[in-house]
């Protein structure tokens, strides 16, 4: 057992991520969580993570911000806007949890191989590309990415698809998707 | 009554029998579905993870082509396709420092619109219920639906997290709709729009199928022999991996579009009925 120091001292604390998260519409919000836990509990995936949306909130405000940005916390948040409906102080952890997602992509702190972030990558550049997304065509992309064993466990899953008529290979474009990626550039090229 | 249609891409591939159904119910009711050209994707959530601007310039860029359509209404009926175009539109109209990236980003990239008139973002529940009108509906119901025991099941990104339309937690709207098929409608359902795991099956497939197996399992307690859904991903997510859950109750998940045609008299072929996994069965 390697022996570690579980507290941190004022000194290594980086409130860089807070004042990030203070940029977002409706961010400064974050300053008025009551910890009172009512988005862990109804979070549907708050019993996997690693720190809950409570502790997440309370992590980013004391300034741990490595620990967030490398959490799977933020790769489990499903989009489904429950806390963010239930807060009692109107914090939009959703939209928090896309921004730490960008954050975590951008410094390359997401956890390797973890199926989540690859999947965001493989999707946006099958959009860059073609303007469409083709899902079999995605799934074989993250299989690739990931881990080949896995491939064995979607056999099943593409059998009933098989059989149902609702699999396809056919790769999924528009006819110019020049003009996509034309506006995506554009939209890279005006970040503040 | 003409509406611009964006299918996105689940109803193009797996969620084809969405589709199908959609546009037979729109037929059947007298509206007009016009598939806008050179559509492209949503982003889905994966766009918002990588770069916001970006996801909502591509749903910016589907409300411009319906624009030059002509129209002034947009139906989406994927609830992913449907937040995310309306959340661009909202970006749009709203005064934060995100409208004016928006707006230098379709600038740089050469883009004419109209700002005054971005169309109006719509699913087809809404149409059914505000625009057609219950009433209406309930008129034409030609085959009431004996035997069904629905449990509707909402999901996330229609109801929320703008609220207006209907509740965020407990919606309403589509078991009055399906009210008038006839069929029993449990409407105690308490997972009504507790999330499907969306995209979590394919990615951490334990958590993913522990969502769905809730969800399943609460409905078949709750007496329901039919769950009836209006997103792409949650129909394929609960259909898709009940042979993964501890029990198989082979629950049959229809798009709400199949069962409200099912009741309109249309035929199965048209409703995309072939497409399903496990079939209701009816009393006839
Ligand atoms: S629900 Fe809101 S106030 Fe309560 S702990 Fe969560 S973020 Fe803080
Ligand atoms: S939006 Fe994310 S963090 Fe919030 S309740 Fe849903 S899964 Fe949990």
């Amino acid at each position: 057992m390697k022996i570690q120091r579980t507290i941190k001292y004022e000194g290594e604390l980086d409130r860089s991520l807070l004042t990030y998260l203070f940029s977002l519409p409706e961010g400064e919000h974050i300053k008025r969580c009551i910890q009172c836990g009512t988005c862990s509990g109804v979070c549907p995936l708050s019993i996997y993570m690693d720190f809950t949306p409570r502790k997440l909130v309370a992590l980013v405000r004391e300034g741990f911000s490595q620990e967030v940005l490398s959490s799977f916390t933020i790769w489990l948040c499903s989009s489904c806007y429950s806390c963010t409906v239930s807060c009692p102080q109107q914090i939009p952890i959703t939209e928090i949890m896309y921004a730490l997602k960008r954050k975590a992509i951008e410094e390359g702190a997401y956890p390797r191989r973890f199926p989540v972030p690859v999947l965001a990558r493989e999707f946006y550049r099958m959009v860059f590309k073609n303007g469409r997304n083709s899902e079999a065509l995605l799934v074989l992309r993250l299989i690739l990415k990931t881990s080949l064993l896995k491939a064995l466990s979607y056999m099943p899953l593409g059998l009933k698809l098989l059989r149902s008529g609702r699999f396809s290979l056919k790769k999924e474009r528009i006819s110019r998707p020049s003009g996509v990626r034309k506006l995506l550039k554009a939209a890279r090229e005006v970040k503040p | 009554m003409r509406f611009a249609y964006y299918p996105g891409c689940s109803l193009k591939g797996t969620g084809k029998a969405y589709e199908k159904s959609t546009l037979a119910v729109f037929k059947a009711l007298g509206l007009e579905l016009i598939e806008i050209p050179e559509w492209n994707c949503c982003g889905a959530t994966a766009y918002m993870a990588v770069d916001e601007l970006a996801s909502e310039v591509l749903s910016f860029r589907n409300l411009v082509l319906a624009q030059r359509m002509g129209l002034q209404r947009v139906v989406a009926p994927c609830s992913a396709c449907y937040l995310n175009l309306l959340k661009a539109r909202k970006a749009f109209l709203s005064n934060d420092p995100k409208r004016e990236r928006l707006c230098s980003a379709l600038k740089r990239a050469g883009w004419e619109y109209d700002c005054s008139a971005l169309p109006e973002v719509l699913h087809p529940l809404q149409v059914f219920t505000e625009i057609v009108g219950l009433e209406k509906i309930k008129e034409r119901i030609r085959r009431p639906l004996k035997g069904l025991k629905i449990v509707p099941y909402y999901g996330c990104q229609l109801v929320r997290p703008y609220d207006g339309y209907d509740d965020p937690i407990y919606p309403v709207k589509m078991d009055l709709l399906l009210e008038l098929t006839g069929a029993e409608i449990i409407s105690d359902y308490p997972l009504k729009t507790r999330c499907c795991g969306a995209s979590l099956t394919g990615t951490i497939e334990e958590a993913g199928v522990r969502l769905n197996e809730l969800l399943i399992t609460e409905a078949k307690r709750r007496g329901g022999n039919v769950m009836s859904t209006l997103c792409a991903l949650c129909q394929f997510n609960l259909e898709m991996y009940q042979g993964k859950m501890k029990v198989n109750h082979k629950m049959p998940v229809l798009y709400f579009t199949q069962i409200l045609g099912l009741a309109l008299g249309l035929g199965e072929k048209e409703l995309g009925m072939e497409h399903l996994l496990y079939r209701p069965s009816l009393e006839v």
